[in-house]
């Protein structure tokens, strides 16, 4: 992997209760890592280290393993080379300490349950059996209104999932990810199909909540813009490689150009957007 | 068949429909598989299953014509070529996803074989009919046995399921995630619709026993926002139409099975017209300002 600039810095202080969760151990560390689907490699010799608390973005175009990514660190998909290791040890499934959003679909509008049931199962989804009325159903109460009220989705809990607004969703889908207490979130491109004004909120909604428990966030995003505030690092995925560090020292001209092997061009304009041009043309020259 | 006289006093319509053993079998029969398909129904329509079923009855004729001809029960027939091609679909899921052509093609080749077999079995077309169209009104007391037990195992097992079936029918991925065996669960709950299925063809027929199975699952959806009720609301859905369909038998010239997919699709329209003119206010979004611009 090449890493631009060396080390990435968070630039913002952690608060106290974040400071104190850090370790020096990272949450992730991918050493040499490299994934296939049969004998086709979509990415290879990535080193990553994410610490503890740091808000992840990870870009790049369509196919180059951004999903791919999040599925090996969900324990979902193996790794054809090299080492993975999640939270100090190897990724499995059915984690607690690892929320999840997968990629959004549009739910059917016909889907008529009720929205914090879908929260519910984030608590006890994976169990056998029928739900009964005893205590732990008190505490599953109290674990689901809390989530939902972190995410602000209170008002709507009652309704059903598919006649709610895709920001709505996104809401509930994170509550359901945050209800087991995760120290690490992976959210697959929860900014997709959302209005502009819903994605800032929903950036500043996890990003806010992230900062306040603790918690490492990977999000894989098709647009930086909306995140630039309160990413402390990018990872681009494309050309199956992998570069990752500060904003300003990936999504630069040289860089990108490298790294799809393709000149492209990145451009701000004048309140700081950061915009990608040629990667039209480069998808076209590579499909 | 034996006529009798609908009337005013309600008690007095009891007495005359259990007063034969025919129809206190068919009441039985029917009550057991209506609770069995409107539990198993709301999962059809939740996963979209509605072809695959409507296919694994087609598969359960071919079965049970098959077991005909070579001197086995019919029921026996139904329900190990319906749980054979469960298994089959469960193994085949992420393959088959989207694939219309191919489960389409299952489809008649499994009708056109279950029509082979009933030649091989020298054309009895009561056989024929009743396969296909049911005879909840001759069956026997082994026959109610046979579907009790079915339905009681299917039913525990789906109770099992439950909460991990729900999740991934939400949403696969994430309940993959989240430590859910969902292979196994798809299969599992696919095995439970070969029962249910068995179940329904038992009562109204091979071709129509896919009324049974979505019909009470959509109609009770569009009525609930909470699984347990959705649930029960659609077991409730399919006792009502199935007895209902075999009263309407007793005392009309007409068969039960006409009667039961009739009265689910009308039922369906009805909740569907009401929902959608009036509308449960819960179900639907309502107007709220939008949000602030910055999080």
């Amino acid at each position: 992997m090449r890493n631009p600039g060396g080390p990435a810095v968070a630039d913002r202080t952690p608060p106290r209760e974040a400071a104190a969760r850090r370790t020096d151990r990272p949450v992730i560390r991918l050493q040499g890592a490299g994934v296939a689907y049969g004998h086709r490699a979509v990415w290879r010799h990535a080193d990553l280290e994410v610490a503890p608390g740091e808000f992840v973005v990870v870009l790049g175009p369509n196919g180059a393993g951004k999903t791919t990514l999040l599925r090996v660190l969900l324990g979902l998909h193996r790794l054809a080379e090299g080492t993975v290791e999640v939270l100090g040890g190897p990724p499995r499934r059915g984690r607690h300490a690892v929320g999840y959003v997968p990629q959004r679909r549009t739910l059917d509008s016909d889907l008529t349950l009720r929205a914090r049931d879908l929260v519910a199962l984030g608590v006890d989804g994976d169990h056998w059996g029928i739900p009964l009325p005893f205590a732990s159903a008190r505490r599953k109460r109290a674990l689901v209104d809390a989530a939902l009220e972190a995410v602000d989705a209170t008002a709507y809990a009652g309704r059903a999932i598919g006649r709610l607004s895709g920001g709505e969703q996104q809401r509930l889908l994170l509550a359901q990810a945050l209800v087991t207490e995760p120290r690490l979130l992976l959210l697959d491109e929860p900014l997709a199909s959302l209005d502009i004004r819903s994605q800032g909120v929903i950036s500043g909604l996890v990003a806010g909540l992230a900062r306040e428990r603790g918690i490492t966030v990977v999000l894989v995003a098709h647009d930086v813009n909306p995140l630039v505030s309160f990413v402390d690092r990018v990872v681009y995925v494309a050309g199956g490689a992998m570069v990752s560090g500060r904003a300003d020292e990936v999504i630069t001209t040289e860089t990108l150009s490298a790294l799809y092997d393709y000149p492209v061009e990145v451009i701000r304009d004048s309140r700081g957007r950061i915009v990608v041009v040629g990667l039209d043309d480069c998808d076209s020259h590579h499909h | 068949m034996v006529r009798s006289h609908v009337t005013w006093n309600l008690v007095d319509d009891w007495h005359q429909l259990v007063q034969y053993d025919f129809m206190r079998h068919a009441l039985l029969a029917g009550g057991i598989a209506a609770v069995l398909c409107g539990a198993v129904g709301c999962f059809v329509v939740l996963r979209g299953l509605s072809f695959a079923t409507d296919t694994l009855t087609h598969v359960g004729f071919a079965g049970a014509s098959g077991a005909v001809v070579i001197g086995l029960s019919p029921v026996a027939g139904l329900l190990g070529l319906t749980a054979l091609m469960a298994v089959a679909l469960g193994a085949l899921e992420q393959r088959l996803r989207g694939r219309d052509v191919v489960i389409g093609m299952i489809l008649v080749l499994t009708l056109g074989l279950g029509l082979f077999f009933l030649r091989l079995y020298r054309g009895y077309s009561n056989e024929t009919y009743a396969l296909l169209f049911g005879s909840i009104l001759a069956l026997s007391p082994r026959d109610v046995v046979v579907v009790a037990v079915g339905a009681a195992i299917a039913l525990a097992a789906l109770a099992a399921i439950f909460r991990p079936l729900l999740f991934a029918s939400l949403d696969e991925q994430l309940a993959e995630a989240r430590g859910v065996p969902v292979r196994a669960v798809a299969t599992a709950f696919l095995l439970v619709l070969a029962v249910a299925v068995t179940a329904a063809t038992q009562v109204i027929g091979a071709l129509l026993a896919v009324a049974l199975l979505i019909a009470p699952g959509a109609t009770a959806q569009r009525l609930t926002t909470r699984p347990a009720a959705w649930l029960l609301l659609s077991v409730a859905v399919a006792l009502g139409v199935t007895w209902t369909g075999l009263a309407l038998a007793l005392w009309q010239p007409y068969p039960a099975s006409f009667f039961i997919t009739s009265l689910s699709t009308l039922t369906y329209l009805a909740v569907r017209l009401v929902t959608a003119g009036a509308g449960l206010s819960r179900l639907r979004p309502a107007m709220r300002p939008a949000p602030a611009a910055e999080g």
